[in-house]
Parts: C-alpha cells; sequence; structure tokens
C-alpha cells in the first residue's frame, strides 16, 4: 500500500511537472495537456471535473494553471497531492527563468526564440481548437445549455464582461434553473 | 529582512491578483516603486517578454523572475512561493469545502450553468490565441492592407496540424508542440 501511494504521488509530479513544461499561454493553453496527461492517462478526475475547477480557478486569486493543479492534487491525495501537484508545475518556471534571468535577459530578443515562439503559438492553437470541439460536443447537449454558452460568449467576447463575473453569473443561472426550470415538469 | 519583505510583497500580489498572469503587473510596478533596488519599472516590460516567451504560467514566471532580480536563487524561490500560497491555501478550502458539498442539490445545479459558460470562455481564449498567431489582426489594423490579416504559412500550418490533430487523437499534445517549434525554426516564422 505504502509503495502504491508513492507511485501515485510520483507520476502526478511527473505529469504536473510535464504541463508546467509545456503550457505556453495562458491556463487554457494546460486543458489539451491536463485531457491526456491526468484525464486519460491517470483517469485522476473526468474532463467535467477539470472544466469545473477551471471555472473556479477563474474566480479565486491567484495563477489559474496553479490552482487547477492544486485541485486536481488535492483530488487524487488530499493536502499532500495538492501540495505536490503545485510544486511540480511551478518547477520548470522556476528552473527555466532562473537560468535564463542569470545568463541572458536578452532571451526573448533572439531571432530564434521568436520564430520559435511563433510556431509553437500556432500549435497551441490548434490543440486549443480541438479541445473546444471537444468541450462543444460533450457540455452543450441542452436548450439552457446552448442558451448559457451563448450568453457567455457575447458578454466575454463583444461586451469585455471579466471572467470572474460571467463565471458567478452562470453558476446563479444553473441554481435557478436547477431550482425552478426543473421544477417545471 | 529582504527575505520577509518579498514573502510580503508577493503573498499580496498572489491573495490580490484575479483572473490571469498579467493581473499580477500593476502589483509589480507598485513592488517596482516601493523597492528600485530590487528592480525597476522598464524591467519589468523586459521580465513580461521573457515571461511570455517561456513555458509555464506568466504569472509565476514574473514572480520567479522579479525574486531573482531582487534576491538571487533564493529571491526568486521565495518569491514564487509566496505568490503561490495564498491561493494555494484557498483552493484546498474550495476543494474541501467541494469535496464535502458535492452532492448537495444546488452545488450540482451550480455546474449545470458553469460548464457551458466556461466553454464559451475557453472559446473565447481560442479566439484570441487565434488573433496573435494565425489571424494577424493587429499587423492588419496598423498597415490597413487586407492581405496583412492572413498570414499564410501560419494557416497552412495551423490547418496542417489541425487534420493530423483530428485523425490521429492518440498523439499527445507535446508532439504538436514540438512540431511547431521546429517548423517555426526551419521557416523563420
Amino acid at each position: 500500500m505504502h509503495c502504491c501511494a508513492f507511485k501515485a504521488m510520483w507520476n502526478l509530479f511527473v505529469s504536473f511537472f510535464k504541463i508546467g513544461l509545456f503550457t505556453f499561454g495562458g491556463g487554457y493553453a494546460m486543458l489539451p495537456m491536463i485531457q491526456r496527461e491526468i484525464v486519460e492517462k491517470q483517469k485522476v478526475c473526468t474532463e467535467e471535473e477539470v472544466l469545473d475547477y477551471y471555472a473556479i480557478g477563474q474566480c479565486t486569486p491567484g495563477v489559474i494553471a496553479v490552482n487547477v493543479a492544486t485541485f486536481v492534487g488535492y483530488k487524487l491525495k488530499g493536502f499532500w497531492g495538492g501540495a505536490v501537484a503545485t510544486l511540480a508545475v511551478i518547477l520548470p518556471s522556476l528552473l527555466i527563468i532562473t537560468a535564463i534571468a542569470a545568463c541572458l535577459s536578452s532571451f526573448a530578443a533572439f531571432p530564434v526564440v521568436q520564430h520559435t515562439l511563433a510556431g509553437i503559438r500556432v500549435a497551441v492553437a490548434v490543440l486549443v481548437f480541438r479541445t473546444v470541439v471537444q468541450l462543444y460536443k460533450k457540455n452543450l447537449r441542452s436548450f439552457f445549455a446552448a442558451l448559457v454558452f451563448l450568453a457567455a460568449l457575447v458578454l466575454s467576447l463583444i461586451f469585455r464582461v471579466g471572467s470572474m463575473y460571467i463565471v458567478v453569473g452562470a453558476i446563479i443561472l444553473g441554481i435557478l434553473f436547477g431550482t425552478f426550470g426543473r421544477a417545471k415538469k | 529582512m529582504i527575505y520577509l519583505e518579498l514573502f510580503l510583497s508577493f503573498f499580496k500580489t498572489g491573495l490580490f491578483a484575479i483572473g490571469g498572469g498579467l493581473a499580477t503587473l500593476p502589483f509589480l510596478y507598485e513592488i517596482a516603486a516601493a523597492h528600485p533596488d530590487w528592480f525597476t519599472a522598464e524591467m519589468v516590460a523586459d521580465m513580461l517578454a521573457v515571461s511570455e516567451s517561456t513555458p509555464g504560467p506568466i504569472g509565476v514566471n514574473m514572480a520567479t523572475y522579479a525574486g531573482y532580480s531582487a534576491g538571487g536563487v533564493p529571491g526568486a524561490l521565495m518569491a514564487t512561493f509566496s505568490l503561490v500560497l495564498p491561493s494555494f491555501l484557498i483552493i484546498l478550502l474550495v476543494a474541501g469545502f467541494m469535496a464535502r458539498f458535492r452532492q448537495n442539490r444546488f452545488v450540482d445545479s451550480a455546474f449545470l450553468g458553469l460548464r457551458p459558460a466556461v466553454v464559451a470562455l475557453i472559446s473565447v481564449a481560442f479566439l484570441e490565441v487565434l488573433k496573435a498567431s494565425v489571424f494577424k489582426v493587429d499587423a492588419f489594423l496598423s498597415s490597413k492592407k487586407f492581405a496583412a490579416l492572413f498570414d499564410l504559412p501560419s494557416i497552412l500550418l495551423f490547418a496542417i496540424l489541425a487534420l493530423i490533430a483530428f485523425r490521429f487523437k492518440k498523439l499527445h499534445p507535446i508532439v504538436f508542440i514540438l512540431i511547431g517549434a521546429v517548423i517555426g525554426i526551419l521557416f523563420k516564422f
């Protein structure tokens, strides 16, 4: 039992280290990696649960990538799981940034870096696109869901309403619908 | 004592910067003003460029860099640790709460509304990424040339990678990132 627990922790650490290492861009960029490493490979959470963590992470302070890591780690192994996952996801940053800060503060200006990043950005766009399409298929299955989706989309894209407000609004709508909408049946 | 001050400054930042790594910027400028011997406002811009060019969350990268500038490796560790601590504790609380109330009808209903909304938010994020990587809206706006909107190599790469991504679902995301990096260098994106 003891060795299984250690193995689980180690796998958690490795997964989140990889996630931290290959997340380029905002918190959403980690979603495809989490889908593969955490949902499919280790089966710690379902895709829906990851979405829930991501949503809550929009409302709480802190870096969303770290928040999601803490959530997932906690689900697997409580406090220590949360601690290991959090540590693992920030470790690549610590190592890489310290190395760069020590040697090359003009790192970003090198053309090689710019070219590499431009290519990576396109790859990230593709990965997030695939994730979004999967999410559509699985989560927009009712009229209510489609309605909430459209409202959130318009508010965020056109009216630039903050994510936190949209999440809170969606929670309220969900509770209202759950309490009154279903009662109509 | 510098480490205590680093802890306080970055703990505060971690506690009040809501909504993404860039939310840490105002706090960093404040810290720069209060502690010019740590780093200056001009340096923040350079740090941002590096933070956006390296893997990992931008907020974490910024804290590490700023901390290093202030106090070397121990500074980097202290700043990053302090930034992450408030949200770590809060999430543990929320996660514990959720575990207890997961069966609650209200919590269940809340998530019913939550999930489609999050899909929308991620879609918006995707559009932003598209704007930055494939359809160069900024270049179009500054040059007023319609052709500038379409960066053919990027569009091509996007199309090819997308075809592969949807056909070969088993491929690990890392593969795509590496391909993107290599193509980027080879074709000078």
